[in-house]
């Protein structure tokens, strides 16, 4: 009898890094076709494309059908900064849960690489004389004047926020959490950089926003990733193989920030990601102990310190604690990142929401190599876009 | 003395330059941006209340690299005067892990930021440690 779940049947993601030959569409075609190889399924059984692409023109996804195949199904181009991949999954999976469709796709896609600096908001002005402008009056950009709206500044005070509230941060802790995402990506072939750095060449490197150095903070670069979502009733017709390597999507959210006092002057990234993880877990009947991995995000590493806490793998307030026991490592109690997360494996922003999805169902598929969690059964993947908006999903392993 | 503008519309240049909030009146969020409605209860009747110009460090960074034209490095800071959380630089300080710390005092001081062809000089505001 078959139930209401919705399965994860291919999913794929392309190397993430410098791709100068190839253009958006190139990467995102590549994913596509790939998952849909891997789920043994075409274009002609999916009943919807949810796509996602910040850079590029609009109409990312009828472009993408161009090149890979238009069956006049409903496309959803979708954008929530660095959620966008997630929403793009929580746009198929509501369609097939909706029972609009049996087959749902997802895409994302970025070229980032040699994009420098990422910022927020108002732009300055180009005027002989001094003009208020806009909705605080400003006379010229803000930014650097009047604080910093620039990603690693921003993410850097949330870090040292949480460490004024809690206490046990420090610039060498925000680093060693950076060492063992590099360390975890030397067994990543898929990610930007597989290189290994030591403690001492990360607190030394450019600093970008103190406390996040170069190789703290999230690497720019090109990749997509794709994911083709089925409905139960439809898997349950699929030969055997299709259904083994199927992954449950146990929990899709999606969540915005709810007003906290001062959340419009730093961004509060805590309230969201917790409210997101709480439903999750609802939803999925788990708890963040029965985890057995977790890619989460780290755009900078201040900000995979407060995801601990917000994602309730530890105790309020219990974050520095969780990452020096090594509970965060790839042999600890809860790995974090085993992927390199973004930092190391990188963020090319729309496909980073679905790319963190295979990662958790390579290691539920038993097939994740030399970096395989033994006998994963249970994992969430989380992305936060700034503004903001949080997707989180939990997938289990087929049962046997 | 040639004519100053505030660099943003809630500075408040007079004798004692200070910043002002609109104050949601049903609920007492306060936001520093022209507002359509209060995002915390809706509502849509508003005071300007000044800020006070005393606070604390909540967070900060010191940012390296930004924008071109931007003098680096420079401390960006949340500061809570007073229950009022507000964004902006440190000045008067010296940009490092060691003169920059959680939880120190600081109070609203002014900076001029560069004068225009019609002679108007854009004064912008920062926070200055308390001796």
């Amino acid at each position: 009898m078959a139930s209401d779940d919705v399965w994860i049947l291919g999913i794929a993601m392309t190397k993430f890094g410098k791709h100068p030959d190839k253009d958006t569409l190139d990467l995102a075609a590549e994913a596509t076709m790939a998952a849909l190889r891997d789920g043994g399924v075409t274009m002609a059984e999916m009943g919807v494309l949810a796509a996602g692409n910040l850079m590029g023109p609009m109409g990312f996804g009828q472009a993408l059908q161009k090149q890979v195949g238009q069956t006049g199904i409903p496309v959803y181009n979708v954008a929530n900064a660095c959620a966008t991949g997630a929403t793009a999954l929580r746009v198929a999976y509501m369609t097939i849960k909706a029972g609009e469709a049996d087959y749902g796709l997802a895409v994302g896609a970025e070229k980032l690489a040699g994009a420098g600096l990422l910022a927020e908001g108002t732009s300055g002005q180009a005027n002989d004389t001094w003009t208020p402008s806009g909705r605080f009056g400003a006379v010229a950009s803000v930014d650097g004047r009047i604080g910093t709206e620039t990603m690693p500044g921003v993410f850097a005070q949330i870090g040292m926020e949480y460490g004024h509230r809690y206490g046990g941060t420090s610039f060498e802790l925000f680093a060693r959490i950076s060492e063992k995402n590099h360390a975890h990506s030397t067994l990543n072939p898929k990610a930007s950089y597989q290189k290994r750095f030591t403690l001492d060449e990360i607190m030394n490197d450019i600093m970008i926003a103190y406390p996040n150095t170069r190789p703290m903070c999230s690497a720019n670069c090109d990749g997509a990733a794709a994911a083709v979502l089925v409905s139960d009733a439809a898997l349950k017709t699929l030969d055997p193989d299709q259904r083994r390597r199927a992954v449950k999507v146990s929990a899709s959210v999606l969540t915005s920030d709810p007003y906290q006092d001062g959340c419009q002057v730093l961004p509060d990234i805590n309230t969201l990601t917790r409210n997101a993880g709480a439903k999750a877990y609802e939803l999925a009947g788990v708890s963040p102990a029965d985890l057995d991995l977790v890619e989460l995000h780290d755009c900078f590493a201040t900000a995979e310190l407060v995801h601990y806490d917000n994602l309730a793998l530890c105790e309020p307030g219990g974050a520095v604690d969780f990452f020096e026991s090594g509970a965060s490592w790839r042999d600890g109690s809860t790995p974090v990142n085993v992927s390199g997360g973004l930092e190391s494996k990188g963020h090319p922003i729309s496909a980073t929401g679905i790319a963190n999805v295979w990662e958790v169902a390579t290691h539920l598929r038993g097939e994740a190599g030399d970096r395989q969690i033994a006998d994963a059964k249970v994992g969430l993947a989380h992305v936060i876009g700034l503004g903001s908006a949080c997707g989180v999903h939990i997938l289990e392993k087929a049962a046997a | 003395m040639s004519h100053a503008v505030p660099f943003v519309d809630y500075l408040v240049l007079d004798d004692h330059p200070h910043l002002t909030a609109h104050e949601c009146r049903s609920c007492g969020a306060r936001f520093f941006d022209r507002r359509n409605a209060c995002a915390s209860c809706f509502g849509t009747e508003f005071s300007t209340v000044d800020v006070p110009s005393e606070g604390e460090v909540v967070a900060f960074t010191i940012v390296s690299l930004a924008a071109p034209g931007i003098p680096v490095p420079f401390v960006a800071a949340t500061v809570d005067c007073g229950g009022t959380k507000v964004s902006g630089n440190l000045a008067e300080v010296p940009p490092d892990p060691e003169h920059v710390t959680l939880g120190m005092k600081v109070r609203l001081v002014t900076v001029p930021i560069g004068t225009d062809a019609a002679g108007t000089e854009a004064v912008a505001f920062a926070f200055a440690p308390v001796a």
